[in-house]
């Protein structure tokens, strides 16, 4: 028995789900197959509940803070189980959200494991039955898994994955983050916040390495003032789980191996794209560096066989593989005149206390492509608003084109700079030039100010520093 | 109801054209197949005809207005009573450069802003590079959302291809102090001209070869036939004679009769000589197709007609399209010898100077003959020196002896 659609996406993350919505918004009859939960890693073990979790820290930090705001709060705790139900409840309304919005535009969905089995037919098991799915494009969104370490495996125990640190049974007393992107600082940062004590160790002379020099350091003196520990350049060459602790043994530069006892680790040394098992020997689909090869529209090596998101390779972000997502949709409909995603100028994030924002070329990587640069850089402790709230640590730095205006990077850290830095996304978009920045209201008093002045401090003419 | 009258395409390559002049005016009753307006092309003025009959209730173009892009309304036509006449909107590009020069310049950027055709959409980021860059805009198609031209759809002047570029890249100097002086605009077959002939001087590695051709015989010939009383409307002249000759040695030396094509080259099986005429105002190359297939007084009289059309500006632009290889003749100017630039995409292009009495040594002993200098440009990517040599050797021996041209 043949089901026959337009399209079939493979997986429900931000990637399959919103391209499957865009093509059904333009006509096509679409299917989702997926294996776990609608919305995939994102919303259900991802991006949602550890914004969720990461908000309960931030407010307990408050809390715990609370007589520098003239408030008292006494014997301050938290129920680590309502905690995380929190974050569970937040993945399960937007988990609704996702069903919701598939009934809504009329998108099948089918439980289970799917994989192409030929050209324009994909097969969906689940225990022990499959349904064959004609389709006469296929979309691959089967995301990431997190990478694990050869020598250790996260048993969930004390050993953790990013999964297993969602929903702790337990708060731990020491707690070794191995790994310094996005992940494993959210985490060092989440568990420091509730009481634990922290060691976040990278392999890479500086945490945060996908960012901007400034940032890094930056971020590493923030998180030791917190009482966190960071070691970078420090390798870890071994790491056993006991019945009442973890042994890490740590490699730091040049010196001799030494082990450190920690009551849990968490593992959050990146991700490896989903693609075994779903079938793309059967029609010889490309893979480069571990994930899908793809073209800027989403299309890989084989006719009506497309890939987007995680699995298609870097940057690993819910909103790239969103856009990512609708224009394959819209390539997929035939659409005229398709935009594709581009990748220089998508946002990266880390929610950590204080957050991290950044979009475009580290000055570093401006300065390599030959560019003669105009830097800005405007500290939160010169923004009336930052220091109204108690959270004037962290500046905002942009990195201009210094012949043509245009704006080359900008990287922030500090309270909601999350939230602040689609402005510099926007000009970006826009082509905007340093000039029709500076001429640009931002209103008073906000956080945003900083992004003017920042501007300003490149043009030589900050106002408030 | 109204029917648009649209800019047509005069030729498959045409993107944009000038409205010279409006042959009726707004209330005129028109039928089918009437006149309505000049348009100006980079080669010739070209009549557009009405398709329908009706009234024109508006002109939309103003007179003189320059790069209308094909497809662009230029006027309605109704089926009903005449609309009372409204202003045209004047779309040419004095506006433009009203607002921008009264716009103060951008204090962060310098003192140059650009001259941006009327209806422009331009990022910030890729205006400020133009400028930077002194890039034509008027040549650059826009990507972005809605034809807004985007940094990208600015390539680095290192890859950019030189045709579009070399007019706006070369220096642009003001008339000396103090020289009473008239400023002409460039028309559209002089744009043409600067632009192809600059990208042929930058891009086409030529070389020269002359040789000196005695005319004698030809000259006979031609003086026997013209004169025999032969009732014929067609006279021959020097120059059919040369196009007849070109095409023989063309069809002896085939590696001569070639285009250069990047990793590859075209050579045609068959000579389509482009002969340059002078116009008022500049020079056009009318195409005489397969000139080795045809016979002399078919070719006498196709470069008759060709370039009287030519020089009245009525050629059709497909007549000036194509070619495999150009001939250009300033003897009739008494220059000895004409030295021409090539005509891309071909690679071969003959020059003629006057044939004039010249003393000569044959066989020892000093005589007069009429001797005319020919000097041949080629493109030497594709032509080398031997193939030349060979070519100008065939050349010159078919009008040295006329009978073969003929036979």
């Amino acid at each position: 028995m043949t089901d026959s659609f337009d399209l079939i996406v493979l997986g429900s993350g931000p990637g399959g789900y919103v391209a499957a919505i865009r093509a059904a918004q333009l006509g096509l009859k679409v299917a989702v197959v997926e294996r776990e939960q609608l919305g995939g890693v994102c919303l259900n073990w991802g991006c949602i509940p550890t914004k969720a979790l990461l908000r309960t820290a931030e407010i307990h930090h408050y809390i715990t803070h609370a007589s520098d705001y003239g408030l008292a709060a006494e014997q301050v705790g938290f129920d680590l189980g309502r905690v995380v139900a929190r974050s569970r409840q937040v993945a399960g309304q937007l988990n609704a959200g996702v069903k919701g919005l598939m009934r809504k535009n009329r998108i099948a969905v089918f439980e289970g494991d799917g994989a192409l089995a030929g050209r324009g037919r994909v097969l969906v098991s689940r225990l022990g039955e499959a349904v064959e799915l004609a389709g006469k494009d296929i979309l691959i969104a089967t995301g990431a898994r997190a990478r694990e370490l050869p020598f250790a495996k996260a048993d969930g125990a004390r050993v953790w994955t990013y999964r297993h640190a969602m929903v702790p049974r337990e708060m731990p007393s020491s707690l070794l983050v191995v790994g310094s992107g996005a992940i494993g600082v959210e985490f060092a940062s989440f568990y420091s916040d509730m009481g634990a004590k922290v060691t976040l160790i990278e392999a890479l002379d500086r945490i945060l390495p996908a960012e901007d020099v400034e940032v890094s350091a930056f971020m590493t003196k923030a998180l030791e003032k917190r009482g966190l520990r960071v070691l970078t350049g420090a390798r870890l060459e071994a790491l056993e789980a006991g019945p009442e602790a973890v042994s890490a043994v740590i490699r730091l530069g040049d010196e001799p191996p030494r082990a450190q006892a920690f009551s849990h680790a968490i593992v959050a040394i990146g991700i490896r794209a989903n693609i075994e098992a779903i079938g793309l020997e059967t029609l010889g689909v490309a893979l480069k560096d571990g994930h899908v090869l793809t073209d800027a529209c989403g299309r890989t090596s084989v006719d009506g066989v497309w890939a987007i998101g995680d699995v298609a390779g870097p940057p690993w972000l819910a909103h790239k593989a969103s856009h990512e997502g609708v224009v394959a949709a819209e390539a997929i409909a035939g659409v005229q005149g398709v935009h594709p995603v581009d990748k220089a100028n998508i946002a990266a994030c880390t929610y950590s206390r204080p957050q991290v924002a950044s979009v475009g070329l580290t000055e570093a990587a401006a300065r390599l492509a030959g560019r003669e640069l105009k830097i800005g850089k405007f500290p939160f402790a010169g923004n009336g608003k930052a220091i109204a709230l108690g959270a004037p640590e962290g500046f905002v730095k942009t990195i201009f084109d210094a012949m043509t205006g245009e704006l080359l990077g900008a990287h922030m850290v500090g309270a909601e700079v999350t939230e602040l830095i689609q402005g510099y996304v926007i000009s970006r978009q826009l082509e905007a030039t340093g000039a029709e920045l500076a001429d640009t209201v931002f209103p008073h008093p906000t956080l945003s100010e900083a992004l003017h002045e920042s501007v300003l401090s490149a043009a030589g003419r900050a106002l408030h520093v | 109801m109204s029917i648009e009258l649209t800019m047509p395409a005069l030729s498959p390559t045409m993107e944009k054209g000038g409205l010279a002049r409006w042959l009726v005016k707004e209330g005129d009753a028109v039928d089918v197949g009437d006149a309505l307006a000049e348009v100006e092309t980079d080669k010739a003025t070209m009549e557009v005809e009405a398709t329908e009959a009706g009234v024109i209730t508006r002109l939309l173009v103003a007179e003189g207005a320059e790069d209308v892009p094909v497809g662009a309304v230029i006027a309605l036509i109704g089926s009903g009573p005449a609309q009372p006449p409204t202003p045209a909107p004047v779309r040419t590009e004095a506006p433009a450069a009203a607002a921008a020069a009264a716009r103060p310049p951008p204090k962060t950027q310098p003192q140059a802003p650009l001259d941006l055709p009327q209806g422009l959409k331009i990022t910030p980021l890729a205006r400020r590079i133009a400028e930077l860059e002194r890039i034509d805009l008027a040549t650059v198609k826009g990507s972005g959302w809605g034809g807004k031209i985007v940094k990208a759809d600015l390539k680095p002047p290192e890859i950019r291809p030189a045709a579009t570029n070399a007019v706006a890249s070369a220096a642009i100097y003001p008339p000396p102090a103090g020289v009473p002086h008239e400023t002409i605009k460039l028309s559209g077959m002089r744009k043409t001209i600067a632009r192809r002939l600059t990208e042929a001087k930058q891009t086409v590695p030529h070389f020269y070869l002359s040789v000196d051709v005695r005319l004698d015989a030809l000259l006979k010939v031609r003086a026997d036939f013209n004169g025999q009383g032969q009732a014929q409307a067609v006279k021959l002249s020097v120059n059919d004679f040369l196009i007849k000759a070109l095409a023989g040695a063309l069809q002896r030396t085939p590696d001569a009769n070639v285009q250069f094509a990047g990793d590859r080259y075209h050579r045609f099986d068959r000579v389509d000589v482009s002969m340059a005429v002078a116009v008022p105002g500049g020079l056009v190359t009318p195409v005489i197709v397969d000139a080795g297939g045809k016979r002399l007084i078919e070719i006498a009289a196709e470069a008759r007609r060709l370039g009287e059309q030519a020089r009245a500006g009525k050629l059709a632009p497909e007549a000036y399209q194509g070619g495999t290889v150009s001939i250009s003749n300033l003897g009739m100017f008494g220059v000895k010898a004409m030295i021409p630039v090539i005509n891309p995409p071909q690679a071969l292009i003959l020059g003629i100077g006057a044939g004039e009495e010249r003393a000569c040594s044959v066989n020892g002993a000093l005589i007069s003959a009429m001797v005319m200098t020919v000097v041949g440009s080629f493109d030497h990517r594709v032509i080398d020196g031997a193939v030349a040599a060979a070519f100008l050797g065939a050349f010159k021996h078919l009008v040295e002896h006329p009978f073969e041209i003929v036979a």
